[in-house]
Parts: structure tokens; C-alpha cells; sequence
């Protein structure tokens, strides 16, 4: 601790040059935050989805519908809880581009079946008393400047034409990965006014008591249609949600690869600045030896100089990234549905700066340890 | 009298290892920069090239895509009676109906299923599209399922081999033809007859997706949208196809510029960061033999371009560099989920020499901005005091 006052001596030699070396941390870090973030919005689905959840949808594909009979011949399976239905709507709000989730769904189990969604009971119960109500996400209603009790138009593309519906009400998560996008409303609504494709769904939920017989239930169900007409393919919501990822390229090694460039990039920087300084310094080094600090005194000292920019300057940058984060998901407009930068990747890139910090302050250290007096003083 | 630029070479030489840290960022923000146009170009020129030039999609008014669209076969029959399509020697319209679903196939490099669209046609199909040809094997025949898949598809699924059997939808089928549609969206679909495609995916016989048609020309666009659009007995919307694919693929093109974009900003800037940070190190250590120039009667205007063009030369090696170690991504194929269209698109990243150029310029600009500051301080060494210290 004493040495305190000599290591922010030595970062403050040169003024420009601490703050271009700080700068550096701070822009990589911030950067390492957006691309946290970036994978996290893509892959959000995997993270968030629930371990005792099924998917069940048509075996062709997901744009296949299914008959709403098989809810019962569903629950009839040994371990099965709760099943509930949805079908996708792909409406949108006045413009085309004002694209995001809606879907039916069933009012009677809809509910139960997602416990990270967060809404009133009052509101629920106006929502399923009211036929042509709907509930939509906190993020949705704020992109479009929906209040509670409002009568929006939604046109529909699927099945054209415009529909209405009065919000009843408006859900949050309960953690702050859930999805806020999405838009749900009566499954009986549509099927009431819509001309065609009566009596399907486009997929069902299945609530087990037993998350460990996942695969097992998951198998039985689909033995169970097997050879009818429309046969289903069952998985956890995981992996439902891990093969979405999965199709949108390679994310994680677009993001390696860039994280890759720029860390190396920086370890360069700051090497070369702390020789640099190191260099400048051999005079003073001798004569510090000279007065009696040890080589390792010296060598914990040029190192805790590049630490404590790594630190201050990285977690700076992170700080930021986490700040930007709302501007982010509002410029995205929906797009990918959350931009978080969590705590635990927060975590990584901290760690990630100070071994960066370290690996560039190993050599110029090892150097000043090393130093021979004798020569050093020479030189001058 | 300005300074000589070999000066500059040989001092980028002499310090080539705090040299090398400057070209080797601006190098790498470069390649990332390269990188990204060149995935945007890739796939902005699958889509929009995936139209021929002279043909028109008609569609259900209202429906976002193919997929959600409907047309039944009373209006097909209206369609192609307009007088703006094309005819052949039998009198007979060039317009295609076709059915437009997605299947589940194995992605081969992720091994997990990925989505494909699978566009049920007639021999029509083929002959209304000029861009699109047979490249192997034979076009499927009509009530046998058969399919015939694009080049792109028949690389990325695991079964789609050229005379291999695949099954989806509950029918056997098998590959007896390759599709070439130059690069574009078409080239990773697959198609196989209508009427087959109806009966597996359980639709009606007698609805469509879509319909496409090659016009006279293309100028008869608006009185062919005109025509049909104003017709009691149909609700449809008239695009042509270029049109219908810019717009498909404006969601996903919008999200790769604005992160590849948001990303390269922020690089960029560090980059300049580091730039400075060793063209001021460069500065400062040889105040001296500045000094001495400035003695021996260089201006200060003459340094101050002097240091501007070393630092330039030095972006310049590494945007150089940057776009070399790109390359290599050039032709490579690569497939993304389009959620608008909610199937799988192959495309090529397309370094071209205009992008490669951008890459250039954006790595000069990094080092102007870079090369400004320690430019004017090497302008500012007062001479009498640099020269005096030892």
C-alpha cells in the first residue's frame, strides 16, 4: 500500500499516454460488452427456456398446423402436467415494419405454463372475460405508446384484414432475460373470425412433473402419433430454442473471432507503451535498485502499473456498455428482442482485461527485474 | 523545402517493432470492417438478384410473404389472361402457380435441422424464369415425387445428393436434378411438383402461394398492377420479383450494418488510440533529430506533413494488410435463418475490389486522424532547448 502514491507516479509520467493507454482498455471492454450483449440477445432463448418444458409441433415443420383434439390424447401421457396451445398470428401494427410476436393463445392455460411472466390477476381475469382483449409486453406497449384499456388495430397477414383488440392487460418479467416483446390474445377470437384452417394450432406446451423423464415423455407422445396425419416432433423448449439459435450462422464464432482481433490488438498497445515507459525509466530503476528495492519489488511494481490500467480503464468501459444498453434495445426496435449485458459476462470481461493487462506488462517487467545496475547506470 | 519521404520509410524502419503494433491494429480493425461489408454485399446480392429482371410476383394483398399468401386457381386463371404477359408460339402465358412451404432438413455444418423452403411449380416454373437452369440431372417429372434442389440446398442439407432418397412430410422422394439460379435466394430451395406438394402438406389442390409471370416488358408494370389490382374478382398485390426480394431481406440486411457497423466504429476508434499512442512515443523519442531539421531550415509546415505522411504510410501498410488477410473469406458460403421468410439462405461473402478500396481509405482515414496530433507537436519542438538536451 505504501507504494501507492509511486505507482500513480509512474502511470502519470505521461499524461497523454496514460489516457491513450486507458482509452484503449476502455474501448475494448466496451466493445467486449456489446458483443456479450449481442450473443446473449440471440441466444436468449436457450438461457431462459424452461427446463420442465416441452415443445410439440408437426413433424413436417413449424408452419404445419396441428388438430386441437390432440390437447387430450396429450394429457393422457404418463407424466404430463398441464398442456397449452398457441398459434402464430404475424400481424402487424399500422406498417409493415412494425413486425412483433403475437400470437393465440389458450386463455385457460397460457398463463400457468409461462411462471416468468409477471401480471396482475385483476388484469388477467378482465383479459379472459373480455373476448376480443389481448396482453402485451412491457417493451411492445412502450414501442408503440400503448396504455392499458387502449382500442389498437392489428393487420393481420396470415388472416387478412384488420383486427381489433383492447389491451387488458400489460405483463413484465419476472428476470430481466425474459422476453417483453410478445402479444397474446384469444385463441377462440381467432378462431371465430378466421375463414380457413379452423380447429389447428400451430403448436403445443407441455408442462411435465418430472423434468428428468424429459426424453422419455418427449418420445412417447410423438410414438403416439405416430402414422397419423399429422405427426409431431416433441423436444425440450431447450432445444426447440437451441435449433433456432443454431440456424442463425455461426454467432459465437463471429463474436470469438472479432473479441479474438481486438484483445490481441490491445495486448500489443499496451506492451508496447509499458516497454516503452519501462525503457524510459532504466535510469530511475537502476538508481531504485541502487537504494535498496528488491528485483521483485520491481517487478510487482511495472505489473500492478499495467493492472491498474487494465482495471480502471476495462471496467470503465464495461460500466458503459451496461449503460448504453436501454439506447440499444430502443434503436434495435425489435429486432432481436433484449439487449442485456449480464453480470456474469460483466465478471469475464473484467477478468479478461486484467490477464490482457498482465500478459502486457509481463515482459517489460521481467526486464526492469533484471536489470543489472552496473549496466543500467552506465548508459546515463 | 518539404522533407524527403524515404526520411519516413527508414524511420518506420528503424522502430519497426512499435511500428508493427500500429499496423497490426489498424490491420485488424480493417479486416473486421472488410469483413462485414463484404457479408452485407454477399447476401443484399443473393436476395435482390434472386428476381429475374422481367418478371412480377403476384401475391394476396397483405400477405408479408410467399408463405402466408393465398391465390386460388379461378384467379391464377384471371392472371394469366392479361394481355402483359408474355406468350409462347402456342399462345400459351409465361405464369407459374406455385405452392410455397417449409420443410425440416439436417443442416450439415450444424448438424441440427434448419429450415428450407420448398416451392412446389410446374415445368412452367422454369421456362417463366429466365435465370434459372437445370445445371445436372433432369427437371423432376410431373405426379412422380421427385425433387430437384438448388445448388446451395444440395450442399447445405445432408441427403439432398444428386439421386439420393430423402423423406419429409411423410412421402419418399428422390433427388433427380440440380438447380442453378446463379447465387441467389433460388439456389437454396428446393422444388418438387405442386400437386404432390399439396397432397403431402395436406393443402387443397385448387391454392396457391403465389404466382409469377414474365411480362413484355417491364414498363407494362404499372398497367399490369393497374389491370389486376382494379379486378372485382381479385385481391392481390403485384410486385416485381427484385422488389419482393429487396424487401425480404431488408430485416436481416439492416441488422448486419448496424452492428457490423457499430462494431467497426468502436474498433476503428481504438485503433486511432493505439496509433497515436506509438506515433507520439515515435515523436517524443526523436525530439532531437527534429529539432535538427528544424535547424537545418524544414518548416514547421514541412514536419507537420512530414509526420502526417509517415503516419499515413504506416495506416496504409496495414489497411493493406487487413484487406490481404480477408481475402481468403472471399467465395466462401455461408447460410443464415431469414426470419422474414423464416427459411434458410446460402450466400457468399463478396470481398470485391471496391470494397477492398473502402477497407483502404477507412484505414488512411484512421491514420490522418491518428497521424494530427503528434503531427503538431513534432511542428511545435522548440529547437534551441530540444537541441541543448543531450
Amino acid at each position: 500500500m505504501k507504494f501507492l502514491p509511486l505507482i500513480l507516479k509512474g502511470l502519470l509520467r505521461k499524461k497523454v499516454r496514460a489516457l491513450l493507454t486507458l482509452g484503449s482498455f476502455f474501448l475494448a471492454l466496451f466493445l467486449f460488452g456489446l458483443l456479450a450483449a449481442i450473443q446473449l440477445a440471440f441466444l436468449a432463448g436457450i438461457e431462459i427456456a424452461g427446463a420442465d418444458r416441452l415443445v410439440l409441433i408437426n413433424r413436417v415443420s413449424l408452419i404445419q398446423p396441428l388438430p386441437i383434439s390432440y390437447k387430450e390424447r396429450i394429457l393422457q401421457v404418463d407424466g404430463v402436467e398441464a398442456v397449452s396451445f398457441a398459434t402464430w398470428f404475424g400481424g402487424y401494427y399500422k406498417e409493415q415494419k412494425n413486425f412483433f410476436a403475437n400470437f393465440a393463445v389458450d386463455t385457460d392455460t397460457y398463463l400457468e405454463m409461462y411462471g416468468e411472466f409477471d401480471i396482475p390477476d385483476d388484469q388477467w381475469e378482465a383479459f379472459k372475460k373480455d373476448r376480443e382483449g389481448c396482453i402485451v409486453g412491457k417493451f411492445t406497449a412502450d414501442r408503440f405508446g400503448w396504455k392499458m384499456g387502449d382500442r389498437i388495430p392489428i393487420t393481420g397477414t396470415i388472416w387478412t384484414g384488420t383486427w381489433e383488440f383492447n389491451i387488458r392487460g400489460i405483463y413484465a418479467g419476472r428476470d430481466e432475460v425474459a422476453d417483453e416483446t410478445q402479444f397474446w390474445f384469444h385463441y377462440d377470437y381467432l378462431e371465430e373470425r378466421r375463414p380457413w384452417g379452423k380447429g389447428t394450432v400451430g403448436w403445443y406446451m407441455v408442462k411435465l412433473s418430472d423434468p428428468e423423464r424429459a426424453p422419455e415423455i418427449a418420445k412417447a407422445i410423438d410414438e403416439r402419433f405416430a402414422n397419423s396425419p399429422f405427426e409431431t416432433k416433441t423436444e425440450t423448449e431447450k432445444a426447440f430454442n437451441t435449433g433456432f439459435a443454431r440456424q442463425m450462422a455461426n454467432i459465437q464464432l463471429i463474436i470469438l473471432s472479432v473479441g479474438g482481433v481486438v484483445f490481441f490488438t490491445l495486448l500489443l498497445v499496451t506492451g508496447s507503451t509499458m516497454s516503452m515507459s519501462v525503457r524510459e525509466r532504466t535510469g530511475e530503476f537502476a538508481v531504485m535498485k541502487t537504494l535498496g528495492f528488491t528485483d521483485v519489488s520491481i517487478l510487482l511494481l511495472v505489473l500492478s502499473e499495467s493492472l491498474a490500467f487494465a482495471l480502471v480503464g476495462g471496467s470503465a468501459g464495461l460500466f458503459a456498455a451496461k449503460a448504453m444498453m436501454p439506447l440499444l434495445s430502443k434503436l434495435s426496435a425489435g429486432l432481436l428482442p433484449i439487449f442485456l449485458l449480464s453480470w456474469s459476462s460483466f465478471g469475464l470481461g473484467l477478468v479478461a482485461a486484467v490477464l490482457v493487462g498482465l500478459a502486457a506488462g509481463a515482459i517489460p517487467a521481467v526486464l526492469a527485474m533484471r536489470l543489472r545496475i552496473v549496466d543500467a547506470l552506465r548508459r546515463i | 523545402m518539404a522533407i524527403p519521404l524515404v526520411y519516413n520509410i527508414r524511420s518506420v524502419r528503424e522502430r519497426w517493432a512499435s511500428s508493427l503494433v500500429a499496423v497490426l491494429g489498424i490491420a485488424g480493425v480493417v479486416a473486421v470492417f472488410v469483413a462485414t461489408l463484404a457479408l452485407a454485399k454477399g447476401f443484399r446480392s443473393a436476395m435482390v438478384e434472386s428476381g429475374s429482371p422481367d418478371t412480377v410476383l403476384i401475391r394476396r394483398a397483405g400477405s408479408n410473404s410467399e408463405m402466408e399468401s393465398g391465390v386460388d386457381l379461378d384467379q391464377v386463371k384471371i392472371i394469366a389472361d392479361a394481355p402483359e404477359i408474355v406468350r409462347d408460339s402456342g399462345g400459351v402465358p409465361y405464369s407459374s402457380a406455385e405452392v410455397v412451404v417449409i420443410a425440416a432438413f439436417r443442416h450439415r455444418k450444424s448438424d441440427a435441422d434448419a429450415l428450407a423452403q420448398v416451392r412446389g411449380v410446374t415445368e412452367r416454373a422454369l421456362e417463366t424464369r429466365s435465370a434459372v437452369t437445370v445445371a445436372e440431372g433432369r427437371f423432376f417429372r410431373p405426379g412422380l415425387p421427385e425433387l430437384v434442389v438448388g445448388r446451395n440446398a444440395e450442399e447445405m442439407y445432408v441427403g439432398l445428393e444428386l439421386g439420393s432418397r430423402v423423406k419429409f412430410g411423410g412421402q419418399d422422394w428422390e433427388v433427380v436434378g440440380v438447380l442453378d439460379a446463379g447465387g441467389s435466394a433460388l439456389d437454396s430451395e428446393i422444388w418438387c411438383d405442386a400437386s404432390i406438394l399439396q397432397q403431402t402438406y395436406d393443402r387443397p389442390q385448387n391454392i396457391f402461394s403465389s404466382v409469377t409471370a414474365r411480362l413484355n416488358n417491364m414498363g407494362d408494370l404499372e398497367a399490369f398492377k393497374d389491370r389486376l389490382t382494379s379486378d372485382p374478382r381479385l385481391t392481390v398485390q403485384v410486385e416485381s420479383e427484385r422488389d419482393y426480394y429487396r424487401k425480404q431481406s431488408r430485416l436481416l440486411l439492416s441488422l448486419i450494418t448496424f452492428l457490423g457497423g457499430l462494431v467497426s466504429l468502436i474498433m476503428a476508434l481504438g485503433a486511432v488510440f493505439g496509433a497515436l499512442n506509438v506515433l507520439l512515443a515515435s515523436v517524443v523519442s526523436r525530439l532531437r533529430e527534429l529539432a535538427t531539421m528544424r535547424a537545418l531550415g524544414f518548416s514547421p509546415a514541412a514536419l507537420v506533413l512530414s509526420m502526417i505522411f509517415e503516419s499515413l504510410f504506416v495506416s496504409f501498410i496495414g489497411g493493406l494488410l487487413g484487406c490481404i488477410a480477408i481475402y481468403p473469406l472471399n467465395g466462401l458460403t455461408t447460410s443464415t435463418l431469414n426470419f422474414q421468410t423464416f427459411s434458410q439462405v446460402a450466400f457468399d461473402f463478396m470481398v470485391t475490389p471496391t470494397l477492398m478500396a473502402v477497407g483502404l481509405v477507412f484505414a488512411l482515414g484512421m491514420g490522418f486522424v491518428g497521424g494530427l496530433l503528434p503531427s503538431i507537436r513534432a511542428a511545435r519542438v522548440p529547437v534551441a532547448s530540444a537541441l541543448r538536451e543531450l
